[in-house]
């Protein structure tokens, strides 16, 4: 089971809404370079994701960004049997994965078999080119 | 902290008139339409009469009609076709809890003295695009940066939740299914649900259309048997099935406001309103907790607080159950059951039944009644002011006088909670 981005709708991403906007470009500019960027409260280290002008713990604005280890595990998941949106090809599975630093992230599973997915299953992160202008960061079964 | 002391409402504000549109598939209908059915509807509700130029100003709850009709400014449009042009009419927008988010501007308006007299509601027309097409458009309530472009769809988000609670509580898919029959059986007998027929009636129609065919008749041997066969019940994202989702409906509802103090030329019979709360929470990533709505805890507790009583003083309650498992999560976080097996099996049980201990959705809920998502939290009040008047028909809750009930409204993936508690005095 993979996430296959569908080319032939000539639609944007709903992640390009995300990517546009300067607060969350080091965390788009990590994914090209396979990491995951995370946003650090300087004033009191709150780890963030999605990021954000402000840290929403203390209202800081001033921010640094770690890179993350990439491994986390499943928080929840679903799969679904038809994509309602058409960006994406069903049959996928979207899962929420507490990465180890703490932060949530939303995104896709591949390589897994439905059946097999399980809330605490650890995972790693794997990057997938899913147009031209866009790399979106998945996960797949660890180790 | 002068700021923190608890909410009283200013004024007391009582509802002496609801109503609502027939809930369905409305072809033909604008929002406007639909919005003036519901309107006749609250005017024929008004014990003594209701002169359309008293209202002093209007709110509308309403999700998408940018998306659904390419037309904003909806409240306006709802003003001018029932007579109110010249007065006050905005918009309210929170997702699936608008229309209880309207009404609540309503009640502020009441309580603080600016209006004597005012009408909130909610609308919503769906069925104009086709169902992926407006599944992708509800999508637009969740963070779409962050959450869509997952892939996740409102059915994908709830079922999350659901695998969150059953691999928490240790929970049966069971459990949720009979949230739904319980629904359906309620909303057979409303008259203005967008299905008025129990999962045994869907049953049977199921069985004579495959006779009609000529195709193999099916045997399920009750209710659970059918809602696990997946030709009849397919998978929507899983656990969440076909019948474990509210359906996409055209509807409107509204409910007259007036101060406590002139209710009386209104009605010998107002409801009055004496809690409300609201809360906002973080999209999926940011939220505590899958395994329950936070901000409707927090929604819960400032209405419980405002109004002086308690999750057991609750005689009765609309929730909002967009997927069973929201219903599950729902009668924990008002307090009614304890999370966990006591939550979930509380349909099957029957406790949440019109004759339980503590009746849940008698008017369908969002499963059965349908959810025109903008309405749904105004419509939850119209059968609460039904049932609190002893005026519910067929679905009245027997042998007990509901003197206090509660309405649950929740906009997104509970990103946003109403809830809001009546008294009969
Ligand atoms: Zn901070």
């Amino acid at each position: 089971m993979t996430v296959e981005y569908n080319p032939d709708q000539k639609i944007p991403h709903p992640a390009m809404w995300g990517v546009l906007y300067k607060s969350s470009t080091p965390f788009w500019e990590g994914v090209k370079n396979k990491k995951i960027m995370l946003q650090k409260c300087k004033s009191c280290g709150n780890l963030l994701n999605p990021p954000r002008p402000m840290c929403p713990k203390c209202q800081s604005q001033e921010n640094e960004w770690i890179t993350a280890k990439g491994t986390g595990k499943i928080y929840s998941w679903v799969t679904f049997n038809e994509a309602p949106h058409p960006a994406f090809k069903a049959p996928y599975a979207a899962v929420l994965v507490e990465l180890d630093e703490g932060p949530r992230i939303v995104s896709n599973m591949v390589d897994v078999k439905p059946e097999d997915l399980e809330i605490g299953m650890a995972v790693e992160v794997t990057f997938e080119d899913v147009a031209e202008d866009l790399t979106l960061p998945k996960f797949r079964k660890a180790g | 902290m002068p700021y923190q002391e608890k909410r009283k409402l200013g004024r007391g504000v009582a509802m002496v008139g609801a109503g609502m549109s027939k809930f369905g598939v409305r072809n033909g209908l604008s929002n406007r339409e639909l919005f003036v059915e519901a309107f006749e509807d609250m005017k024929a509700s008004v014990d003594k009469g209701i002169d359309t130029k008293d209202i002093e100003a209007l709110w509308v709850g309403n999700c998408g009609t940018e998306i659904w009709e390419s037309q904003l400014v909806v409240a306006v449009l709802c003003a001018q076709w029932i007579g109110m042009t010249g007065k006050p009419a905005t918009k309210v927008e929170a997702a699936c809890a608008s229309g209880s988010a309207a009404v609540r501007q309503g009640i502020m308006g009441i309580a603080s003295g600016m209006y004597d007299v005012v009408l909130a509601g909610g609308v919503e027309k769906m069925t104009t695009l086709p169902t992926n097409d407006t599944t992708t458009a509800l999508a637009s309530g969740t963070d779409i940066s962050y959450e869509a472009s997952g892939g996740f769809t409102f059915p994908g988000l709830y079922a999350a939740m659901a695998n969150a609670y059953m691999n928490e509580y240790g929970t049966k898919i069971e459990d949720f299914r009979k949230v739904g029959i319980k629904n359906h059986d309620n909303g057979a007998l409303n008259p203005n649900a967008h299905f008025s027929a129990s999962i045994t009636d869907i049953m049977g129609k199921q069985i004579a259309k495959c006779k009609e065919r000529g195709q193999s008749v099916p045997n399920w041997a009750d209710e659970l048997e059918f809602l696990d066969d997946p030709v009849f019940n397919p998978v929507i994202a899983w656990p969440m099935r076909l019948y474990d989702c509210s359906p996409v409906t055209d509807g409107a509802a509204c409910v007259l406001l007036v101060a406590e103090e002139i209710a009386k030329d209104f009605t010998d019979n107002p409801i009055y309103i004496i809690g409300s709360g609201q809360a906002c929470d973080e999209a999926l990533h940011g939220r505590d907790t899958l395994i329950s709505v936070p901000a409707a805890k927090i929604a819960a507790q400032q209405a419980y607080e405002m109004a002086g009583v308690g999750p057991q003083d609750v005689k009765m309650a609309e929730v909002h159950d967009c997927f069973t498992v929201a219903e599950v999560m729902a009668v924990a976080d008002l307090g009614f059951f304890r999370p966990g097996e006591e939550a979930a099996r509380a349909a099957g049980e029957g406790k949440t039944a019109r004759d339980g201990i503590k009746p849940i959705n008698t008017s369908g809920g969002l499963k059965s009644k349908g959810h025109p998502v903008g309405a749904s939290g105004a419509a939850q009040l119209v059968e609460i002011f039904r049932q609190m008047r002893g005026e519910a028909g067929g679905r009245q809750v027997p042998n007990r006088d509901i003197d206090l009930a509660l309405t649950h409204n929740v906009g997104a993936h509970g990103t946003t909670a109403v809830v809001q508690i009546y008294e009969r005095r």
